[in-house]
């Protein structure tokens, strides 16, 4: 058990060291910018105030190095700094205004947990949804049934998420009104409404990822069909279905789990696109508002928040399949 | 609450017919062992396609009825219907053609495709030809204003469309025809080059690492995996951010900074292949040989390697090149991609989207955002099918 207590500290250690590399790979991206940065975002009518106090609010007479750091320490404490539409309008106004400074976690926060809500409703729905119907293609497969299957699932995993998201919006919201198009989320909202207006970009994000679950499920219980035991089982009159629920699914669980933890991880890209098409109220959306004005504080906070759930995800996924895999728990 | 209550009565409907068509079939053929063996998940399969045919064909007639509110309602079902039904057809009258004419060899290729190989084959040479003629089958120029503004598609005068315009034209007036043709040649043509680019990047990468290994190999992976660390779209968003701020200042189009930020992201991962792909051809012997020969690194690399990498890289070049497409269509979806006038199907989905919510009522008006979204869904799932194949057949799975 120690062993593994060890393997575990180390990924998670190695994990750490990504995000750090990952923190540094986004601040220097966007120390890239040509020229200065505060003169960059107000353009050629800024004024030679408006850009010394963007300059001194931003610290940027500083030397980089110190920048990255003095942000590093920022984030970590939670401060992620003042989006600039903020810093732009204190500039212009002279002053400081108060005390209801907007900060980027401020904005963040309540959307972060927004996008978290959607995540977990497509993964409560896909989950469960791609292993059974993985189970269903393995018991049947080569038959009608499992080539269908096949193509509807290679279709919606190559499909622009967009295409599919126009094309559950045409069919459940406008000519059968089921769902709602819009997915105006806000605070303080019942559980079954939010549900609701969440429904429709959930079910789009399960297309994307159901197939890919689905197809590692088959597959994983596929590939074992061939082992003795199974054929043991077999030759000991159990139904196939009792073969593969009972014997084939426990040991293909491993690459199954490894699968759905990456797709959650795929998740997060994914949901980018369909908060900006259903007007979801998350952090992609956000971010994509942001990339749109050049608000680079947002948009670095964002970019390190979408990179540290998805390390973190592969981290999980990595660690779930060395705790089911003896071979691996044991390294020679 | 009522919908599921439906769902539920159906699927217990459909349940009691499997098992009513089980125990008929036995019935009827006394006991022949397919009826005997039957498993019930079998009957009740039966039993869900034959329902699934029924209203798929239900379904398809009430798209022709004559009410228009009913006939509205299934208008775009129908028209699926008959897209899947044309494809499907000209699909098998592809293979048979390959099949007939051609050399030995790709006359035997052709009859061990399956049909979902032949679509996606027939539909990439439609593109290519779509592509590289488009300004000879476009009717108008792309960036060429028309003067009538949100004309309806459909080409009937009567519900506000215009026979010389048969899909239309968008806000400012340029034809969406055209600009649905041009775009085969900018979207794809533009991801077509960055995924050469990329393959030139990450495959000659990928290769040097491989072959010289060292300290070079070490470096090379590990910023690769640093890289590879951030979601890949997310990467391309915040570059592009700061590109689009460059371009302003530099004069140059966003566009190449696109194709470059894109090519370099994408570049990680070929490199990943290759850099597998090509230390497992290292270490054999006939590289010995080379290398005992004297043979320099070009050599080694161009006449060596690459002609037994060609394989799984060009399986590869397929599924790079949907990712590749699929990216920047989602950027230009999202407005920090192709930028206009440059006809391009993300951006015009972005542009006419809202158009859907009309076609409860005028379904002819819908159909533009869907067909530019379609065109990017049908070209990736082309390329898929076609990679799926080759894979398949390269695996040699049967099972």
């Amino acid at each position: 058990m120690s062993g593994l207590l060890k393997i575990i500290i180390q990924r998670l250690f190695l994990g750490l060291i990504t995000l750090l590399v990952v923190s540094v790979i986004i601040f220097t991206a966007v120390n890239l910018l040509p020229g200065d940065f505060a003169q960059a975002i107000l353009g050629q009518g800024a004024t030679e105030e408006a850009v010394a106090a963007i300059r001194e609010q931003l610290g940027l007479d500083q030397h980089p190095v110190q920048r990255y750091f003095q942000w590093l320490a920022g984030a970590l404490q939670g401060d992620l700094g003042t989006p600039m539409s903020q810093a732009l309008f204190k500039s212009f106004a002279g002053t400081n205004t108060g005390e209801s400074d907007v900060t980027v976690l401020s904005q963040i926060g309540p959307r972060f947990a927004n996008t978290m809500f959607l995540a977990a409703v497509t993964a409560a729905i896909a989950v469960p949804l791609s292993i059974f119907l993985g189970i269903l293609t393995a018991l049947y497969r080569n038959s009608a049934f499992d080539r269908a299957m096949n193509v509807f699932t290679l279709s919606s995993i190559s499909s622009p998420e967009f295409f599919l998201a126009y094309i559950l919006i045409l069919f459940l919201a406008v000519l059968n009104p089921i769902f709602p198009s819009l997915s105006n989320i806000f605070e303080g909202m019942a559980f079954g409404d939010r549900l609701e207006k969440t429904m429709l970009p959930a079910l789009t994000l399960t297309l994307v990822v159901t197939a890919h679950m689905m197809r590692m499920t088959r597959a994983a219980i596929i590939n074992l069909l061939a082992s003795p035991y199974i054929e043991m089982a077999r030759l000991k009159g159990l139904s196939p279905m009792r073969v593969i629920v009972k014997h084939a699914l426990p040991n293909a669980l491993a690459p199954i789990i490894n699968v759905v933890a990456l797709n959650l991880a795929y998740l997060i890209t994914g949901v980018v696109i369909v908060e900006v098409v259903f007007v979801y109220p998350g952090i992609g959306q956000l971010f994509v508002d942001s990339v749109k004005i050049r608000d680079i504080p947002v948009v670095q906070a964002c970019c390190l928040i979408f990179a540290a759930a998805y390390i973190l995800l592969n981290l999980t996924a990595d660690i779930l399949s060395i705790i089911s895999n003896p071979r691996l728990r044991h390294p020679k | 609450m009522n919908a599921i209550f439906t769902i539920i009565a159906l699927l217990v409907a459909i349940a009691a017919c499997g098992w009513v068509f089980r125990i008929a079939g036995q019935k009827f053929t006394q006991n022949r062992p397919y009826f005997r063996d039957m498993t019930f998940g079998v009957a009740f399969g039966y039993a869900f396609a034959a329902f699934a045919l029924v209203a798929l064909i239900w379904a398809y007639l009430q798209a022709q009825s004559s009410d228009p509110l009913v006939a509205n309602k299934y208008f775009f079902f129908g028209k699926a219907v008959e897209g899947f039904l044309i494809f499907a057809v000209a699909a098998w009258l592809f293979r048979l053609l390959g099949r007939a004419v051609g050399t030995a060899g790709t006359r035997k290729l052709f009859r061990s495709m399956p049909l979902t190989a032949s679509f996606g084959v027939l539909i990439i040479i439609l593109y290519a030809i779509v592509a590289i003629f488009a300004g000879v089958i476009a009717p108008y120029g792309q960036e060429e204003i028309l003067g009538a503004a949100n004309v309806v598609p459909g080409g009937d005068p009567a519900l506000g469309g215009n026979p010389e315009f048969p899909l239309g034209t968008d806000q400012i007036g340029r034809d969406i025809l055209s600009r649905l043709i041009y775009g085969a040649q900018n979207t794809v043509g533009i991801a077509f080059a960055t995924t050469l680019l990329a393959f030139f990047i990450g495959g000659s990468l990928g290769f040097l690492a491989a072959t010289l290994g060292g300290w070079l190999d070490q470096l090379l992976s590990r910023v690769v995996d640093a890289l590879m660390a951030i979601p890949s779209l997310i990467f391309a968003l915040l570059l592009m951010t700061i590109a689009s701020v460059w371009s302003n200042q530099v004069g140059i189009p966003l566009t190449y900074f696109m194709i470059l930020i894109i090519a370099v992201i994408d570049a990680t991962r070929v490199f990943r292949l290759a850099r597998a792909v090509g230390s497992s051809i290292v270490v054999m012997d006939y590289i010995e040989a080379a290398k005992l020969r004297g043979e320099g690194l070009t050599y080694l690399i161009f006449r060596e390697i690459l002609p037994n990498a060609t394989a799984p890289l060009l399986a590869e070049f397929g599924l790079r090149f949907c990712f590749v497409f699929l990216t920047i269509a989602s950027l230009s979806f999202l407005g920090v991609g192709i930028q206009p006038p440059l006809a391009d199907w993300g951006t015009m989905v972005r542009d006419l989207g809202q158009f859907i919510n009309f076609a409860a009522f005028a379904p002819q008006v819908a159909v533009t955002p869907l067909l530019a979204a379609g065109a990017i869904a049908l070209l990736t799932v082309a390329v898929n099918f076609v990679v799926d194949w080759m894979l398949h057949k390269s695996s040699g799975l049967k099972e």
